[in-house]
């Protein structure tokens, strides 16, 4: 089980994957938006979306949990 | 002659505008987001009036409410600043339509300048060089592929409604280009309401040098030398200078004149920026035009002693030019950097509360800066706090003015990109003038993202 973080401070511009969906290893899952730039967070393991921490337009700090994939 | 202007713009740009109006005697009207209440800006104005919400579709883009303020405060003028509205050529036009001075080019030279696709073409007729590339925006992705085949990788992807480097991408083969294809028009779309995509072939370890230009409404024009802003990261600039070290004194007389002729040809008023590609063999491709003033501007103020703020006031209360190109001076170097909320070595964007900061002072240095003590850096906008402007009567006395003052310049609270300065500022590299744009990928250790 790894608990998928966020790099930067921002709003989550988008959830691209659903829970219970199968990821791999690179796969982008959440894109975060911040100081008008965006950035992929892509899964570090493959495996599945257990459970979705955050909706579109949450603020969420740096190191926040944005997923578990286990 | 102009009595209040309003400033659609925030940050250190609006103190800058509201610094000359004070100088001239004429009366600010600051306009400011929630996020932005407590902002240095809103309270140096002599009115302030809330927009809206932080989103910028809320706030600093919202044409209508901007309007409606700008006949409440009864201003005469609207200066935009960079970024934001300040190339939107309908904002131009609805202000005009609304009996105010647009302080800027006409709107119509806006329109040609802010699509890069008739900007090139517009430029090819005005006698500039191009990058080699489509004239035109590409119809698809197999289009792009099939022309990238032509022209050779690496090739540049650009939204024709881009800036600041956003939608604009370096691809080294078909997979990469695919990728970025679909993401950047994407993203286009999103921000610019434009996804037309445009190709050119990618000039190997170019410099970014560009001519300021101030031209009247009779014809006059005059170049007011180049910046180089070669050290980049994510192609946004983060160090100019000017002048340029590489540059000889033929290629700058050369660039600054096609930029004067190529201005005359357009009817461009107002300031404005041409920028350049210059490879190693001093051969210069024209790129595109910025038709506002620019965010490193003081670093052709410290070196000819004009105030580009002022020049534009009265360019657009339709005085001439006092002075021709031979009075333009070119004393000294200058040197600016960006002082960004971001991590140092990721660039990742970095908002939070400044909880401490300390700003160096002596003899060259000069302070633009958009927060106080305290402030919050909003993750709403842009990541630039700052810009620390050096003056030296040598190059390499102000690198070494550079080093001093960022060694004491301190910001507490929040990441910042004062490390990366101070690496850049000590580098062998950068005192040799070997600034080409992948300067901060060759010399400067990162960490893979």
């Amino acid at each position: 089980m790894a608990e998928l973080k966020a790099s930067m401070a921002g709003n989550v511009w988008k959830v691209v994957v659903g829970e219970g969906e199968t990821v791999t290893d690179g796969q982008d899952i959440v894109i975060l938006e911040s100081m008008k730039m965006e950035i992929p967070i892509a899964a570090e393991q493959s495996g599945s979306v257990k459970e979705l921490k955050v909706n579109e337009g949450d603020f969420v700090n740096e190191g926040d949990v944005l997923a578990i994939i286990e | 002659m102009i009595q209040k202007i309003l400033i659609a713009n925030r940050g250190e740009i609006a103190r800058r505008i509201i610094r000359t109006c004070k100088k001239l005697n004429i009366q600010t009207v600051a306009i400011y987001s929630e996020a932005d209440a407590d902002a240095p800006f809103v309270s140096e104005a002599d009115e302030a009036y809330l927009l809206g919400a932080p989103q910028v579709q809320q706030s600093y883009l919202n044409v209508q409410k901007i309007l409606e303020i700008a006949s409440l405060a009864k201003v005469d003028a609207i200066h935009p600043g960079y970024g934001f509205l300040s190339e939107n050529a309908d904002f131009a036009r609805s202000c005009q339509s609304a009996g105010l001075i647009f302080i800027g080019p006409s709107p119509d030279v806006m329109q040609q300048m802010g699509s890069k696709v008739e900007a090139r073409k517009t430029m090819e007729q005005a006698g500039l060089p191009l990058v080699p590339g489509l004239s035109r925006p590409l119809i698809d992705v197999d289009e792009a592929v099939q022309v990238a085949k032509q022209i050779g990788y690496p090739i540049m992807l650009k939204a024709s409604a881009g800036g600041g480097g956003i939608g604009m991408q370096s691809v080294d083969n078909e997979a990469e280009l695919i990728k970025a294809f679909e993401g950047n028009q994407k993203r286009a779309q999103m921000f610019f309401g434009n996804g037309d995509m445009f190709i050119e072939k990618r000039i190997l370890q170019p410099r970014h040098i560009e001519i300021q230009i101030l031209a009247d409404t009779f014809g006059n024009a005059v170049y007011l030398w180049e910046r180089e802003c070669s050290v980049q990261r994510r192609h946004q600039k983060v160090v100019e200078e000017a002048p340029s070290s590489f540059l000889s004194e033929e290629t700058r007389r050369k660039m600054g004149e096609a930029a004067v002729k190529a201005v005359q040809a357009i009817g461009y008023y107002n300031a404005g920026t041409l920028e350049f590609l210059v490879d190693h063999e001093q051969n210069f491709y024209f790129l595109e035009m910025n038709t506002r003033l620019q965010v490193e501007h003081p670093v052709t103020e410290e070196i000819t002693g004009l105030d580009l703020v002022e020049q534009q006031i009265r360019i657009a209360c339709g005085e001439k030019l006092s002075f021709t190109q031979n009075d333009v001076k070119l004393e000294g170097h200058a040197i600016e950097v960006r002082v960004y909320a971001e991590d140092p070595k990721t660039f990742y964007p970095a908002p939070g509360k400044i909880t401490d900061l300390q700003l160096p002072n002596g003899e060259g240095i000069r302070h633009e800066l958009a927060v106080h003590n305290q402030s919050v850096v909003s993750h709403f906008y842009d990541p630039m706090i700052a810009k620390l402007v050096i003056k030296g009567e040598t190059r390499n006395e102000a690198i070494e003015r550079l080093k001093e003052a960022l060694a004491h310049y301190k910001v507490q609270g929040i990441k910042s990109n004062i490390p990366l300065l101070e690496e850049i500022a000590a580098h062998e590299a950068f005192k040799n003038g070997d600034t080409t744009t992948d300067f901060i990928d060759k010399y400067i250790k990162k960490v893979t993202i």
